[in-house]
């Protein structure tokens, strides 16, 4: 897949995206949440 | 080998560039009346502004160049760091560290994080011995920064790198004395939009100069018979592999190296970065910090996931646009594929053929040469070989300067200057800036109760730090030492602080005495390992040599050990030092407790 035959580096290249898709997503749903001023 | 000539278009850009920075430092400067605002932004900062200043002082020439030189070298296994950088540096440090050392900095009125450590614990002891040590070890860190901008200047532009190194750090000084956290905040997010654009467009060159996504990665992987012999010895199976696993022996050197110092020294130790931490306590609530994960995670993506994945992928350019080498085959590797291993060879002012002394590079054979000394092949090679031409050893920082000027237009060497300017200002204004704060208010303050001149001594050690940071990078050029030093000072910071820092936010339980022996703990086995264990840097230091006779490491005659990085003994230890006085010693007040907590 993507032209990586090694699974880790495969997993390394998706989890980063995947993480900054986490990234995205939480801020979102979280975006008018936790005002603890 | 200077790329380019530094004319003067690209001295007006720079000038123009210096000149926002400073217009922006100068409106911090103006905004900046309190001990908060110099400290803290004023506990106001916009998400957005907190978002890139956080990322571009977490960034900076060492990620790019050093670490970028670092993936070229060793492949793509790297992104396992850019991996820990979103997770645990972005989405972990905000959602779940971030609200609780806000909350806990503005409850106890802390303005830095050893102050937050040391109110925490009600301990003037611990914030002096935090002060301490990340005044005494940030100039490392910050002398890996200079060497990263230092590299790329002096080989794009064909300057004196000791030149660079000073002019570099000078630029710094002068507005980080003088402005405070707002005015970095302010300049960090100018450039940290420079940074994110910079390396945007250098992805996607990236791939099209090789042919796009899966193709580029094809190339890459088909390149793993042309790794240098003594990668291959400690493990290394290809540019798009990972390092061969296990313990016990020399071939698995490289792994450790990777996820040992790289991917956990670096991936864990962002958390307890000092000048990191006090990015949480410049917003007003956990709103700010939850709409600052959205910018944070992408503009880290942007920054080590191109770095490394550029660097790597910058073997594959090489192989297929880099200039052609010539040499006798000493050794084919792969008659189908053509990859050999070739002795290299020049003509000489009488047109002859010699060997060039103790050069032999792996290379793509391209075509062959009739010659009077026989047939010679032409071929092209790796990354390393071209960072490394007319240098006496190997210099992976090279790697991406050496591929800006072959591979991308001339006029992107001006806009990765800019970027890779950025990246250093970013990160070295707030090294500085925690640096001096660390001896004015966390040390010389809490020492003598003098209020009135800590302004003035955080001003004085933030010059002292400058001049130690660019001595230590005039004397410690090449080996990889950017990414070295860099994950010394984070794997630092893990050990000595993150048990004392993680258990203070969410542990009634810790006591002042479990806090400061942690940190002795940590401080004192990295210190140990990296003078006794680690053999690159126990045999630079020397000390080693003297007590076993000549080995490199105490551990030489154990495989793998003597490359393990400190963080893997040290932060147990520090943890372990933590729980267990903290179990045998008297707890903190419940009045202090209900004041942290309440």
């Amino acid at each position: 897949m993507l032209g990586i035959e090694d699974k880790y580096v495969l997993l390394a290249y998706l989890l980063c995206v995947g993480s900054t898709v986490l990234c995205v997503v939480y801020g979102i749903i979280n975006w008018n949440r936790g005002d603890d001023s | 080998m200077g790329g380019q000539e530094l004319g003067i278009t690209e001295i007006l850009v720079i000038i123009l560039y210096l000149l926002i920075t400073a217009f922006l430092g100068w409106l911090g400067y103006r905004r900046t009346s309190t001990a908060t605002d110099y400290l803290l932004a004023g506990r106001k900062a916009h998400p957005f502004i907190m978002a890139l200043s956080y990322g571009a002082t977490f960034i900076s020439t060492s990620a790019i160049v050093g670490f970028g030189g670092v993936a070229g070298l060793f492949g793509m296994s790297l992104l396992w760091l850019t991996f820990c950088n979103i997770f645990v540096g972005i989405f972990i440090a905000f959602v779940f560290l971030g609200g609780p050392t806000r909350r806990l900095g503005h409850v106890l009125d802390a303005h830095t994080f050893p102050e937050l450590l040391g109110r925490r614990y009600d301990s003037k002891a611990i914030q002096v011995t935090a002060g301490l040590i990340i005044f005494f070890f940030i100039p490392l860190y910050g002398a890996a920064v200079l060497i990263g901008g230092a590299e790329f200047v002096a080989t794009q532009f064909g300057i004196n790198y000791q030149l660079a190194l000073l002019v570099f750090s000078v630029i710094v000084a002068a507005y980080v004395v003088a402005g405070g956290l707002k005015a970095v905040m302010y300049t960090d997010a100018l450039q940290g939009c420079i940074m994110f654009l910079g390396m945007a467009v250098l992805l996607v060159f990236a791939y099209v100069n090789i042919g796009g996504i899966t193709a580029g990665h094809k190339v890459l992987t088909g390149l793993s018979d042309l790794v240098p012999a003594n990668l291959t010895a400690m493990g290394h199976q290809g540019f798009t592999a990972t390092p061969l696993f296990g313990f016990g022996d020399g071939k698995y050197d490289l792994w450790w190296i990777v996820f040992s110092t790289i991917v956990l020294g670096v991936g864990i130790g962002v958390l307890a970065q000092p000048q990191l931490v006090v990015r949480f306590m410049t917003v007003q609530s956990k709103r700010e910090l939850n709409r600052a994960v959205v910018t944070g995670g992408i503009f880290i993506l942007f920054m080590t996931g191109v770095a490394f994945t550029v660097g790597a992928l910058s073997n594959a350019y090489f192989a297929m646009h880099g200039k052609e080498l010539t040499g006798k085959v000493v050794n084919m590797v792969d008659a189908d594929k053509g990859h050999a291993v070739i002795q290299l060879m020049k003509q000489n002012e009488a047109g002859a053929w010699e060997e060039v002394a103790g050069k032999k590079a792996p290379v793509v054979i391209s075509g062959k040469v009739a010659t009077e000394a026989g047939e010679l092949v032409k071929g092209r090679s790796i990354s390393i070989v071209y960072a490394s031409a007319g240098l006496p050893k190997p210099n992976p920082d090279q790697i991406i300067p050496t591929y800006i000027i072959a591979a991308m237009p001339k006029w992107f060497g001006l806009v990765f200057l800019l970027t890779l300017l950025s990246a250093a200002m970013s990160t070295l204004s707030s090294q500085f800036h925690t640096l001096g704060t660390a001896m004015g208010r966390d040390v010389y303050q809490q020492l003598t109760g003098n209020h009135e001149r800590s302004v003035m001594i955080t001003r004085i050690a933030i010059i002292i730090g400058l001049v130690i940071a660019v001595i230590l990078g005039n004397y410690t050029r090449g080996g990889f030492i950017i990414a070295r030093a860099t994950a010394i000072f984070f794997g630092l910071c893990a050990s000595a602080f993150l048990p004392a820092f993680i258990c203070g936010l969410f542990s009634k339980r810790i006591t002042r005495a479990g806090a400061m022996a942690s940190m002795i703990a940590g401080f004192t086995v990295t210190a140990f390992w990296l003078v006794f264990v680690k053999a690159q840097e126990a045999g630079g230091i020397g000390l080693v040599q003297k007590v076993t006779g000549g080995k490199s490491s105490i551990l030489a005659d154990y495989p793998n050990w003597p490359v393990v990085d400190p963080l893997v003994a040290a932060l147990p230890i520090s943890f372990l030092t933590l729980v267990v006085v903290s179990l045998m010693t008297k707890k903190l007040s419940k009045e202090h407790v209900a004041k942290c907590f309440g």
